[in-house]
């Protein structure tokens, strides 16, 4: 190939891909450690409570942790970027409550959720035109959302509640696939995980969301359409919390308004838990489940132990600022070693 | 304007010996400095010679790891910005750092308000000082307006009156220019003689060579991180510092080669947006090089953005080929063969803290994919390929961006923009900030790829590099072109003269 | 861009009175005056009545203090998720107090509350502050756990209003010159931190860190010690917040001061306290907290079930960031146009 600068042609420098061996950039990374911290909890919780290794624990960990999983695959997309969304719970309500008015009002289940979803959706587009259309700040516009959208739902339905759900769909939220421990609704969830793994991690609108994360001016620069980029995220978070709180109501059998208040907080603590940074452009989704399950696995060993919720409040609320601090701490290092080129952004 | 000769007596400033070492790397090795008061020093040198490092060390930044720093004949040792300020040193960096929602006022004095009783800020009489600061400068500016929205030159001088304020005795101000037009030039240079006159000692760091030689009294020459030389400006002359500076012989730095000018590629025809330019139309066809000239300011970035897609205009029409390319979307621009070297290398060129491969890739991430998929192995190569094209130094394909040199950094946004095959390639400022080095083997390319059919769009704001590279000179004035120059009849003072007066009827 | 340097003092005063007229502050005391004037014009009960007069003096004196030490925090461009957390740890520890060290003199159970809140505030800064973490991660986690303690602390318990003293229970009734104890203490509070935010270095330097935190590094400014001292403030003002829930609802239990964090950002940003910090003032945020009050209490009268009282406050807080940043693009237009007119 031509060197075209000397226009001979060159010998090809040669550049190492990477700078570290393959399995330090596997296991030396942020999520290696959620990894090593899930694997130790199993492990000790398996060996220290009682009843814990059963596949009963599981299946309620699993069916109680669905709703986070779901919210926390697009939410790392969001952060990522360099946004955040915290009206995820109160959209979450919201459908849970369309989900059971109009359920209650004759609509056959189907149809009531896809309106549901649509709802969802559409409250995703209008966070998404705040903050792409009119240029508002996503922590402001979100904060804004979560009462909007909550206050939507609580008047809408009132202090009343929604229960009268068929069995079947009721029993389909619950049940397990064959004689595993594993409920049915993991597979949704499987297959969600593996369409945004794919997408964030290898196509090239994943590629420009970590980019954008980065820098969102040269990103724009190369072509990268970020507002619309941002605007399809915001979508994405309120259609997948559509979908959770269906499955929370039909879980639990109950449209409320008050449905899954501060969930919001649980999924972005275990999404930051799991290695995204808050800064924006770095992240991986494996680590983000690994976050999750963490906390999971976490409180549901905690439970069995007979320690009380609000422990394991403290706990997740001390692990998040551990892992946040020892990133800060790592980068620190880091900096001082490297040469400084010119002065890092700081945010 | 004569330079007077330096006062003797202990110098203001000096440093001996200094090394600075970070990790592995090292940026300083056997770094001197001299600065006499009532004097302003120039200090010149490539990218990775060391200026910025010595820069933070006078600011407190940074500490030395050897070496000795004496300011007025005592040893000094800052381990904070605040220490350096206080013993009255002042920096003034290219780009100032206000505080956008404060009053000019504020700025000046934040921190060191005066105060009444119960510390009580005095409002009054900071103004009445902030009054006094401007009118010594011979400026005027609101001091009551937010300084969000003032202009880079009226934020350098807000800069400059802090530091007076401070009654600061050393003023080290870093690449000043490289954003001020003309006129705002001469105060800025106006404002430093009379600073000099008042006895402080200045520093004074650029690449540009006749603002050294305008302003400056003395010189010296830094070159990896090590002291080359100081000599007076009156006894040397811009050949022999650049030798110094690069360290071996610098011949043509400017070889466009010729080559056959084929058809019209871009074409753009009455572009306006309103305030930033005005019914701008111009042609570029294949093989040809096309230079914007212009002063700073003049809306030349403006326009190249607008044409690319990333600034939004009124009216106005761009053609690629005789397909229309849509306003604002730069990826459909890019489709059609357009690609933008962007003017802000570190903040719009690249994302400094992505890798060399995934930079290198961004442009042309769609076609590597397969089914859609983008995998790493693919990237890799490509970076490889278009790294090794462009001589890119990097020891790895993951390295940081943000870690490489200015020139190096060029080169990868270069090799971005070439790796998408474009029929038109526009360069902002292709040469700001490199080193002599790589500066050539820019051009070089340049004029390889004008040689290979590309038709290219060069904005520069250096004469010399539009009066050698250029087959046509565009001169834009105030948002509107005012004249277009043959390359037979483009002189420095033809050049100028447009870009300083209303139009000139060719 | 020009200035004359001699000015009259007539077109300076003009001056100040426009941009009186134009505050943020000014249009939301607006916004107040006409909802309270509209709702007792269809309820004169609303605000004549004893008990309506006071209440709406008094209840939003609770989430005023909180708003306050909020605004402080968020114009150096910081956040603090933890103040409702806070706020129910030491209402709990009011009433703890009270109970197990009978005979406390009042006013030490005040301190105590400030202290407690501040050290609470303290980890907060200093976790902040130190390891550079975003404050938003930061008190997110420690909202986790300081309810999580508060819950643990309380165990099945509950504060009632017959475990504390008489005394300290009127004061969270009880009116000087019509004019609630607490309004009165929330309002001292207000001019204190207005004056110190408007006028002492300390406060300036604040606005200066919210404004450009890299710029303020380079200024020398020490931002460690300011950001430090911001999260005190708002965590002790939590503090004083929950010991004034105490007096005034008698009964704590283990979700006192939920959801208190997210209506006092509410509060401050239709107060006008830009949520990238650098501009806004408490006294803006304090209006914001009484308008959210009045208005949930002023929907109902209006015809609106109080059902629907999130969604306008949603609405509002909305509203409030989209009237800044058509605003802030109207005025950067104006500032360029003015430049390059010159």
């Amino acid at each position: 190939m031509t060197d075209l600068i000397s226009g001979g042609t060159a010998t090809p420098r040669v550049y190492k891909d990477y700078a570290r061996p393959l399995w330090q950039r596997v296991l030396l990374t942020r999520e290696g450690a959620v990894y090593a911290a899930l694997i130790l909890v199993i492990v000790v919780a398996t060996l220290s409570v009682r009843n814990f290794g059963s596949p009963i624990t599981m299946t309620y960990l699993l069916l109680d942790v669905t709703p986070i999983l779901l919210i926390a695959l697009p939410m790392t997309l969001v952060i990522i970027t360099g946004e955040i969304d915290l009206s995820v719970a109160s959209v979450v309500g919201l459908s849970s409550v369309v989900l059971g008015t109009l359920h209650q009002g004759g609509l056959p289940i189907e149809a009531a959720a896809l309106v549901a979803i649509v709802v969802g959706a559409l409250a995703g587009a209008f966070n998404g035109f705040l903050i792409t259309v009119v240029g508002l700040p996503s922590l402001a516009v979100t904060i804004g959302t979560l009462a909007l959208y909550r206050g939507l739902a609580v008047g809408l339905l009132g202090t009343t509640a929604v229960t009268d759900f068929t069995e079947f769909w009721t029993d389909l939220a619950k049940s397990k696939i064959g004689s595993t421990g594993v409920p049915t609704v993991m597979i949704l969830f499987v297959l969600l995980l593996i369409v945004f793994a794919i997408v964030l991690h290898f196509t090239p609108f994943g590629r420009g969301i970590f980019a954008i994360g980065l820098s969102a001016e040269a990103a724009k620069f190369s072509g990268v359409h970020v507002e619309r980029t941002k605007f399809i995220l915001f979508v994405l978070t309120g259609t997948i919390s559509a979908l959770a709180g269906i499955y929370y109501t039909l879980r639990f059998g109950s449209a409320r308004g008050d449905n899954a208040t501060g969930l919001e907080l649980s999924v972005i603590a275990a999404v930051l838990l799991g290695g995204v940074s808050i800064f924006g452009g770095r992240g991986a989704l494996h680590g983000v489940i690994a976050g999750v399950l963490l906390i999971g696995v976490l409180g549901s060993a905690l439970r069995l132990a007979n320690v009380t919720s609000d422990v394991i409040n403290i706990i997740t609320g001390v692990l998040l600022v551990a892992s946040v601090v020892s990133t800060s701490v790592l980068n620190w290092v880091r900096a001082k070693r490297t040469r400084p080129g010119e002065p890092r952004k700081t945010r | 304007m004569t330079n007077t000769a330096p006062t003797p007596g202990a110098p203001a400033l000096e440093l001996r010996t200094i090394s600075k070492a970070f990790g592995a790397v090292v940026a300083l090795a056997n770094a001197s400095l001299t600065l006499q008061r009532g004097s302003i020093h120039a200090l010149v040198g490539e990218n990775g010679a060391g200026k910025s490092t010595i820069v933070k060390i006078i600011a407190g930044l940074y500490q030395r790891d050897t070496g000795d720093f004496d300011l007025d004949g005592e040893s000094v040792n800052f381990t904070s910005t605040a220490q350096s300020k206080a013993a009255g040193i002042a920096v003034i960096y290219q780009e100032p750092t206000l505080f956008p929602d404060l009053s000019v006022t504020e700025n000046i004095f934040m921190g060191r308000q005066p105060t009444l009783s119960l510390g009580r800020i005095d409002r009054k009489t900071m103004r009445q000082q902030a009054l006094g600061l401007f009118a010594r400068l011979g400026v005027r500016i609101d001091p009551d307006r937010p300084t969000q929205g003032l202009s880079i030159a009226d934020q350098q001088i807000i800069e400059i009156a802090k530091a007076i304020s401070l009654d600061a005795t050393v003023l080290v101000m870093d690449e000043p220019t490289a954003a001020l037009s003309g006129v705002e030039v001469d105060r800025l240079f106006a404002v430093a003689r009379s600073l000099r006159d008042e006895g402080r000692a200045l520093l004074f760091i650029s690449h540009r060579f006749d603002e050294v030689f305008d302003l400056c009294d003395t010189v010296t020459v830094m070159r990896d991180g090590e002291y080359i030389d100081t000599s007076a400006i009156a006894d040397t002359t811009v050949e022999q510092i650049v030798r110094r500076m690069v360290g071996r012989d610098v011949t043509t730095l400017f070889p466009k080669e010729d080559a056959t000018i084929g058809a019209e590629v871009l074409r753009v025809d009455g572009l306006t947006e309103a305030g930033v330019f005005h019914d701008v139309s111009f042609g570029v066809r294949s093989g040809e090089i096309v230079a914007l000239a212009g002063l700073v300011g003049a809306g030349r970035s403006e326009i190249a953005r607008a044409v690319f897609g990333v600034d939004p205009y009124s009216s106005g029409t761009v053609t690629i080929g005789g397909a229309r390319v849509p306003k604002r979307n730069p990826a459909a621009a890019m489709r059609l063969g357009l690609a933008l070297v962007p003017e802000d290398r570190r903040k719009q060129g690249l994302v400094l803290e992505s890798s060399v491969a995934r930079n290198t890739t961004m442009a042309i991430r769609r076609s590597l994919t397969r089914f859609g998929l983008l995998f790493s192995p693919a990237e890799n190569r490509a970076a490889r390929e278009w790294a090794s094209r462009l001589e890119v130094k990097a020891s790895t394909l993951d390295t940081e961006v943000g870690t490489l040199s200015g020139g190096n950094q060029q080169k990868v946004v270069l090799a971005k923009w070439l790796a998408t095959n474009p029929k038109v390639l526009i360069v902002d400022e292709p040469t700001r900030g490199i080193d002599v080095g790589t500066k050539a083997e820019v051009h070089r390319l340049l004029s390889r790829l004008a040689g290979q059919g590309m038709a290219i769009l060069m904005i520069s704001s250096e004469l010399p590099e539009v009066l050698g590279m250029a087959d046509r000179v565009l001169v834009v004035r105030e948002g509107r072109i005012t004249a277009e120059i043959d390359r037979a009849d483009a002189t420095a003072e033809s050049v100028m003269f447009a870009a300083t007066h209303e139009e000139v009827v060719a | 861009m020009s200035v004359a340097t001699a000015e009259t003092t007539g077109s300076r005063v003009t001056a100040a009175l426009g941009s009186f007229v134009k505050a943020r502050e000014t249009g939301i005391l607006l916004a107040l005056a006409i909802i309270v004037v509209v709702t007792t014009a269809k309820n004169p009960n609303f605000l004549f009545s004893n008990d309506g007069f006071r209440d709406l003096l008094l209840t939003p004196s609770i989430l005023l203090l909180v708003a306050v030490g909020q605004a402080i925090v968020i114009i150096t461009r910081n956040v603090d998720l933890s103040v409702g957390s806070v706020l129910g740890l030491t209402a709990y520890l009011t009433g703890r107090l009270f109970i197990d060290i009978p005979g406390i003199p009042i006013i030490a159970v005040f301190v105590a509350g400030l202290v407690f809140g501040g050290l609470l505030g303290l980890i907060n800064g200093a976790l902040v502050a130190f390891a550079k973490v975003p404050a938003l991660v930061i008190t997110l986690g420690t909202l986790y756990a300081y309810r999580g303690i508060n819950v643990l602390w309380t165990g099945s318990d509950r504060i009632n209003a017959s475990d504390m003293p008489k005394p300290f229970l009127a004061l969270g009734t009880q009116s000087i010159l019509f004019i609630p104890v607490l309004t009165i203490i929330a309002v001292v509070v207000l001019i204190a931190a207005g004056w110190y935010m408007r006028n002492l270095r300390g406060g300036r330097e604040l606005y200066a860190i919210g404004s450009d935190p890299d710029a303020a590094n380079l200024y020398g400014l020490n931002v460690t010690r300011r950001v430090l001292v911001a999260f005190v403030v708002s965590g002790a003002l939590a503090g004083l917040a929950g010991v004034l829930y105490a007096a005034r609802y008698g009964t704590v239990n283990s979700q006192a001061g939920s959801g208190f964090e997210l209506e006092a950002v509410g509060a401050a940003v239709i107060g006008g306290v830009a949520i990238f910090g650098g501009s806004g003032t408490v006294w803006g945020a304090a209006i914001g907290a009484y308008l959210l009050f009045t208005i949930n209490r002023a929907l109902p009268i209006l015809g609106v079930q109080d059902f629907w009282q999130r969604a306008v406050v949603g609405v509002l807080i909305i509203g409030a960031i989209v009237l800044d940043r058509l605003l802030a693009l109207r005025q950067s237009r104006k500032l360029v146009e003015a430049r390059d007119t010159e």
